[in-house]
């Protein structure tokens, strides 16, 4: 058996592999049109594995001007982003400043509110022991006179 | 070896890439990893089939690394598909054939253009290259089943873009 006869007959189970459908027209259009599309593929690769290979020289220019490019561009990104990480950090130790004010003086309140808290206790223990101490019943007002007397003498 | 299968590779490659000049650099890069590997090839395939899974992995790794590399996914040297369709079989007798014939390569390979990467490589490697259903599973690391289904969906799109039924 010839070589094309081989690929003809592969062709014949290629338009239905698996499952062996009698092919009608359709099929055997596909079939002839699937195998000029294997030979055009073919053809194609013959001639482009068989072309003469060409080195082309490399503008030094171009890429030159492309890592000049290149730098400019990295350079740009890396500023772009340490600035917008600068400008972060300073955000975030202003807040941190900040919220350290902030508890400094609600400590600071608490210890004035806690302070005058205390003084007013002390006084009002002061006036209810002069209280106790200088105000009697009425009945018993011509007694404190005697003793108030006494005590002059 | 190289001068065996050398043909075969670059022209799977050449067909799934449709750019003469990434066919030869992935050709190249596919013999030379299986000339480093060679030790670890084990002979449960064939040579070919060996070499086909080591190109089939090498143009996945390629476009998922030009993937990658979003700006430049504008450049490519891929041949429009009237270039592609250029190459005929010298059989058509006349003009008016020759025409058709070539409108209808185009057609194939609008439908070949349109398929997913699997499908692409499984109907190639079936109708280009003329690989056995086991080779093509063995070559793709699928079952023959998924092969199957593949193909039928392939093939289906083919007849959808020739005008038929699908």
């Amino acid at each position: 058996m010839s070589g094309m006869e081989k690929q003809g007959n592969k062709m014949d189970k290629l338009t239905d592999p698996f499952e062996g459908r009698p092919a009608d027209a359709e099929d055997v259009e596909l079939e002839q049109v699937l195998k000029s599309f294997k030979l055009s593929v073919h053809a194609w690769s013959d001639a482009a594995y068989s072309r003469p290979r060409t080195v082309q020289q490399t503008v030094r220019r171009r890429s030159w001007r492309l890592a000049v490019g290149w730098a400019l561009g990295c350079v740009l990104v890396a500023g772009s982003v340490s600035g917008g990480l600068f400008e972060r950090q300073h955000q975030i130790e202003l807040k941190q400043r900040a919220d350290r004010q902030r508890a400094a003086e609600q400590r600071k309140q608490v210890q004035e509110q806690q302070a005058r808290a205390q003084v007013t206790d002390e006084d009002l223990l002061a006036d209810v022991d002069s209280d106790v101490s200088r105000q009697v019943p009425s009945a018993m007002e011509p007694l404190a006179q005697m003793m108030a007397g006494d005590e002059t003498k | 070896m190289v001068t065996r299968h050398r043909p075969q590779i670059f022209r799977f490659l050449l067909s799934s890439t449709r750019d003469v000049d990434l066919a030869e650099t992935l050709t190249q890069e596919c013999f030379l990893k299986a000339h480093r590997n060679w030790g670890s090839f084990r002979g449960e395939s064939s040579a070919m089939t060996w070499l086909m899974r080591i190109a089939i992995n090498l143009q996945k790794d390629h476009w998922r690394n030009r993937r990658m590399q979003f700006w430049r996914t504008t450049r490519t040297n891929s041949v429009d598909l009237d270039e592609a369709s250029e190459w005929l079989p010298s059989g058509e007798s006349s003009i008016e054939q020759q025409l058709l014939a070539r409108e209808r390569v185009k057609q194939v390979w609008t439908a070949v253009k349109g398929l997913s990467e699997r499908q692409r490589t499984v109907f190639l490697l079936r109708y280009v290259e003329e690989r056995e259903l086991s080779e093509i599973a063995a070559a793709t690391g699928l079952s023959e089943g998924t092969v199957k289904a593949h193909l039928s969906r392939a093939v289906g799109r083919v007849r959808l873009e020739l005008g038929g039924k699908r």
